[in-house]
């Protein structure tokens, strides 16, 4: 009950911080950091909480960004339906390749996720309605409820909304009988199925759960930057969220919410302090995350503070 | 206590509108410095072309410039890494234009990127003179010629300048190797234009993937196709790849490779052995004149490396944004722009270049035959001038302009 208390309080800070952090850092900033740490949110719950390591995350991210993209500018959709075509695109790609790809294991699966998402990638490269690699530029970011969007102060609210509620959503999963099932999936596949589980079904439904979840993310960016590029789509982008998910702690709630925060600022602030030296910074961080702390920043953290309680109580 | 609290809150959140406000209230030039950014890639695949470069350019210009006119008005440069990732791009800018007070942007490498950047310019009403970024729709679709310059060169003139002039030296029938996405289709299309409206003959193209690793089936064909010119549609590793592809298979002995984007710095990198009989355009050579020279040995002092278009580019337009606020003695966008469009550009990168109305900065560009080892007298001495493409010639006219701003005011 007691630590229950505390995560609840726990709770209410980050929300209060959310709030008032627009006069305190760049709005703009913030609500990419949000959009990336949703999508290393949705990622984590594949990779920490059902054990499937995807390497073609960012094509539902990409996917979803083109969509919307699309939706807003040349359909002239609403902003939050254009959200909404976006994220089930993402989910019915999701669909797709989830149920191509969780007919492997392990890195057999992690290939089949790389493959069919590059195919993906080229797709775009080549598709007429992204712009190749132009980007689709210039996507109005609209109106919600008669208030204007284009003011960055709005729009953060509704990102906050967005990454709340999808927050909650996965927060929901993992504490559901549902995420019950699929960290019994992780932790003994064999088992679970001799439990009588469909655990085909149960990771695919993760699976295009994440999906869509990653799509969310990548609909609320192409709204926050108005554009979506290749880059979204890129195996680099992969590769980043795995990063995330890692240094901030794979299968803890907070931890891929760290992860992004740590890289994306890291990103953004470096690039004019550092110039060329991001990459190898990037790089150097992950070496180290993976030689010293493997259970990421919060995994390391929960760690020390569980050390610390047991200590005190002996 | 709550009160206290709430109080602190709200005027957090009332700051940075103070902030701004005063700063609107100072003097003509907003906070009595002119700040110019360098956005561009350091770090990745075009960081040749530009990055770092450009940076030191930019920064002898603003040094230049203090020395020889004095300016009463403090100026600063701030330079970033976009990684080639828009977003990083678009926020960095964002960030510069709304908390750093940065008036004009330059360099801006990559086509996406640059779109970006342009489409935030354009919101936050600043300047950006790009010299980095190729894709005709600066000018064209995606044109704002109140804040963007297209400043050095464009896929048009790229593709236009050898497709007209070495179709013209009676190398007429081509054959062309083109990169599978827009950059590439877009260089086909205006170089097929340019070597059938001068009476030359496309007999055939092929298309690679992007980042493809084996372009010999491709280089076969070209060579079967008994073309006397066989245009390279690519670029940066592509371009590399499929030259020294190209020099291996002997193809060079019978057909003159043209290289639709190639830049000394290419060049330097591949050796003369392997590009030797190479023709392309670029819009600088630094061993052009004595200005040229005496300009580009002073960069190669910084920058251990000879400059390119991009670089030289920078350099010509900071030079100029700058002169334009010191006579308007303000950095109002409308009126910098505005002056800046009605000087004609004199210095050692451009020759009464001239800013039209779509943006785009027209000014001669150079056809160049890569020398034979043998002819190559000093390190970095790399091009035979073939002939000097006048800026109305090289680049797109404006009767074929698509820039909305352009269209509309023909009607009227």
């Amino acid at each position: 009950m007691n630590s229950n208390r505390s995560v609840q309080i726990a709770y209410a800070i980050g929300l209060v911080l959310l709030l008032i952090a627009p006069s305190l850092i760049y709005p703009v900033l913030i609500m990419k950091v949000l959009c990336f740490a949703l999508f290393a949110c949705a990622f984590n719950l594949l990779l920490g909480y059902t054990g499937l390591l995807s390497f073609g995350h960012a094509v539902f991210l990409g996917s979803a960004a083109y969509i919307t993209g699309h939706a807003l500018k040349v359909w002239e959709l609403p902003t939050l339906l254009g959200i909404l075509v976006g994220t089930a695109g993402a989910a019915g790609l999701g669909w797709v390749i989830g149920s191509l790809a969780i007919r492997r294991q392990g890195i057999y699966f992690a290939m089949v996720t790389l493959a069919l998402s590059q195919m993906v990638y080229f797709f775009f490269l080549q598709a007429s309605f992204t712009g190749g690699e132009d980007g689709l530029q210039g996507v109005p970011r609209g109106t919600l409820f008669g208030l204007d969007l284009a003011d960055d102060t709005n729009l953060y609210y509704l990102v906050v909304a967005i990454f709340v509620g999808a927050f909650w959503l996965i927060q929901r999963t993992i504490h559901s009988p549902f995420g019950q099932i699929l960290k019994a999936i992780r932790e003994n596949e064999p088992r679970a199925i001799s439990l009588g589980y469909d655990v085909a079904k149960y990771k695919l439904l993760a699976f295009v759960l994440s999906a869509g979840l990653a799509g969310l993310a990548g609909a609320t960016k192409t709204v926050v930057f108005k554009f979506a590029t290749l880059t979204d789509a890129h195996w680099h982008t992969s590769g980043e969220v795995v990063l995330m998910t890692l240094l901030g702690g794979m299968g803890t709630v907070f931890g891929p919410v760290v992860g992004a925060t740590v890289i994306v600022s890291l990103q953004n602030e470096l690039a004019d302090k550092v110039g060329s030296l991001v990459t190898v910074i990037m790089g150097v961080i992950f070496v180290v995350c993976v030689l010293a702390f493997r259970r990421g920043i919060v995994g390391e953290s929960i760690a020390l503070y569980k050390r610390m309680i047991g200590e005190k109580t002996r | 206590m709550k009160r206290k609290l709430l109080a602190l809150t709200l005027s957090a959140l009332l700051l940075p509108a103070a902030g701004s406000a005063l700063a609107q209230a100072k003097g003509k030039i907003s906070g009595d410095v002119v700040k110019i950014g360098v956005l561009t890639d350091m770090s990745g695949v075009y960081s040749d072309l530009g990055g770092q470069g450009s940076v030191v350019a930019a920064q002898m210009a603003i040094d230049d410039f203090k020395a020889k006119y004095k300016p009463t008005f403090k100026i600063e440069l701030v330079s970033a890494d976009h990684q080639n990732k828009a977003d990083v791009g678009s926020n960095k800018i964002r960030e510069w234009y709304d908390t750093q007070g940065v008036d004009m942007v330059t360099d801006v490498l990559n086509s996406a990127v640059a779109l970006a950047v342009a489409k935030v310019t354009t919101e936050k009403n600043k300047i950006m003179l790009n010299a980095g970024a190729a894709s005709t729709r600066i000018t064209n679709e995606d044109c704002a010629p109140n804040n963007v310059v297209h400043y050095v060169y464009d896929t048009y003139a790229l593709a236009n300048g050898p497709g007209k002039a070495v179709t013209k030296l009676g190398k007429d029938t081509w054959f062309l190797l083109t990169a599978d996405y827009a950059f590439g289709h877009s260089l086909e299309k205006d170089t097929t234009n340019a070597v059938i409206a001068n009476g030359g003959k496309v007999v055939g193209n092929v298309r690679h993937p992007l980042n493809a690793s084996d372009f010999s089936s491709f280089l076969l064909q070209a060579q079967a196709s008994k073309a006397k010119v066989v245009g390279l549609a690519n670029a940066g590793g592509d371009t590399i790849n499929s030259i020294k592809a190209a020099n291996e298979f002997g193809l060079t002995k019978n057909q003159t490779l043209v290289g639709l984007l190639t830049t000394v710095v290419d060049i330097h990198a591949l050796g003369l052995q392997t590009t030797q009989g190479m023709m392309f355009t670029e819009g600088f050579y630094w061993n052009l004149n004595p200005e040229t020279r005496e300009w580009s040995r002073r960069f190669f002092a910084k920058h251990k490396k000879m400059p390119n278009m991009l670089p030289a580019g920078a350099y010509s337009a900071v030079t100029h944004y700058l002169k334009a606020v010191q006579a308007t003695g303000t950095d109002d966008t409308a009126t910098v722009m505005k002056k800046m469009k009605d000087t004609p550009i004199n210095d050692f990168f451009a020759k009464n270049g001239k800013i039209r109305d779509d943006g785009r900065m027209v000014h001669d560009m150079l056809l160049v035959e890569v020398k034979k080892p043998s002819e190559s007298k000093e390190p970095w001495d790399y091009y035979n001038i073939k002939q000097v493409i006048p800026g109305d010639q090289a680049f797109q006219p404006m009767a074929a302009s698509r820039c909305p701003a352009v269209l509309a005011a023909k009607k009227k």
